[in-house]
């Protein structure tokens, strides 16, 4: 039961691009076309479940019984940068086929701010190792729920006409904007 | 003069906010109130110019291939700094930005001057472009919270301007009103920018 809260709390209720604006330079960056969307969602699921459960056990074995847990940030992006290295290298050696799918989206995601901004979330609400990857995983799903919404919508609106200042980015926070809007009614939920 | 133009770059013509749309995460978060728009700006200012004077001293020492690794521990210790001393001296402050203080680590302004500017200029040119990038970074976040905090709470730095039992619009402190200021504001500078041919 309680991981089905977790779940959609994480999923709709506290949506992590739409709610907690975290990650907003790839929902911005990626969402121009549904098939890039797609891919960088799954690129992100991928690499958040696995940085929550490195970092779960780093922060829990290694900096709170050595009292150093403010040394968190600091080795949390190290992890996080190291982490998607080694996971480029190995699908490159292993599974060829999803290297090839996910290969341009892995890089990107060091700078992606909700992988850190969830890794110290799930720390502060001291979840267990299980919650923290299931928490993990929801939240990344959120965000490519969000991204394929936005991206399906900036499709459209490569077709209509519209001032020219407004093109690209602005029309994107406007919209996105409207799609906060519509998940604010999700609140009801939790 | 020369080095002038580094530090006023930063304010309008390359507003990492407005024009460069850097920094978008915490922008969007934390401008509910111009006072949480001017702690974090200014955190995120001292970081920046701290990082860029580390980065620029130490430009001859670190190895081209581990240039990114190398630039992120500068930031991450400075990050950790303004951390344990937001949380010590401004309680209240370090409560109401939240995880976005950590997070000043990802913000690409930083990690994006190192790269662009600071391992190729002299420490002193790079103190300029920290604090005139900062300051821009800074004012952005002040002009888009004042807006916000203007519309959805009716106040300025919690001084109330309208009369108590005014309506608000509540919608403008909440997540969608975070996209739709800042859209509209990039829109505008776009405007800005192509009428006077900035």
């Amino acid at each position: 039961m309680e991981f089905i809260t977790i779940i959609i709390l994480a999923l709709f209720v506290n949506n992590v691009v739409l709610a907690q604006f975290l990650g907003i330079c790839p929902f911005l960056g990626v969402s121009n076309k549904v098939g890039t969307a797609l891919g960088m969602g799954a690129a992100v699921i991928f690499v958040m479940a696995l940085a929550n459960l490195v970092t779960y056990m780093i922060f829990n074995f290694i900096l709170a019984p050595l009292g150093i847990d403010f040394m968190r940030t600091i080795t949390f992006i190290f992890v996080i940068a190291s982490l998607v290295q080694i996971v480029e290298i190995i699908l490159k050696k292993t599974a060829p086929a999803l290297y090839q799918a996910l290969g341009i989206y892995l890089p990107l995601i060091t700078t992606n701010c909700a992988v850190l901004g969830i890794a110290l979330l799930a720390i502060t609400k001291n979840y267990n190792l299980l919650e923290s990857v299931v928490y993990a995983s929801a939240t990344a799903v959120g965000f490519t729920i969000a991204l394929i919404l936005l991206a399906g919508i900036r499709e459209q609106l490569e077709l209509v006409q519209m001032p020219k200042g407004m093109k690209g980015v602005p029309i994107a926070l406007i919209v996105a904007g409207i799609l906060a809007l519509a998940f604010m009614g999700f609140a009801g939920l939790a | 003069m020369g080095n002038f133009k580094h530090f006023t770059n930063g304010i309008f013509k390359e507003n990492p906010l407005f024009v460069l749309v850097l920094g978008t995460c915490p922008a969007l978060a934390v401008t509910t109130s111009v006072t949480n728009g001017l702690g974090m700006g200014i955190a995120a200012t001292f970081v920046l110019v701290c990082s860029n004077i580390f980065i620029s001293l130490l430009k001859n020492f670190i190895p081209d291939k581990v240039r990114i690794a190398a630039f992120i521990v500068v930031i991450a210790s400075f990050v950790t700094i303004v951390d344990l001393v937001m949380q010590a001296f401004t309680p209240d402050l370090y409560k109401a930005l939240g995880v976005f203080i950590p997070l000043i680590v990802v913000n690409c302004i930083i990690l994006g001057r190192a790269e662009a500017f600071a391992q190729k200029n002299s420490p002193f040119a790079s103190i300029l472009d920290g604090f005139g990038m900062g300051l821009g970074f800074t004012l952005a976040l002040c002009v888009m919270a004042a807006i916000r905090e203007l519309l959805g709470n009716g106040s300025i730095l919690d001084i109330k301007l309208v009369s108590e039992n005014a309506k608000t619009i509540l919608i403008f402190i909440l997540p969608p009103g975070a996209f739709i200021t800042f859209g509209y504001l990039i829109a505008l500078m776009n405007l800005v920018k192509r009428k006077f041919n900035i």
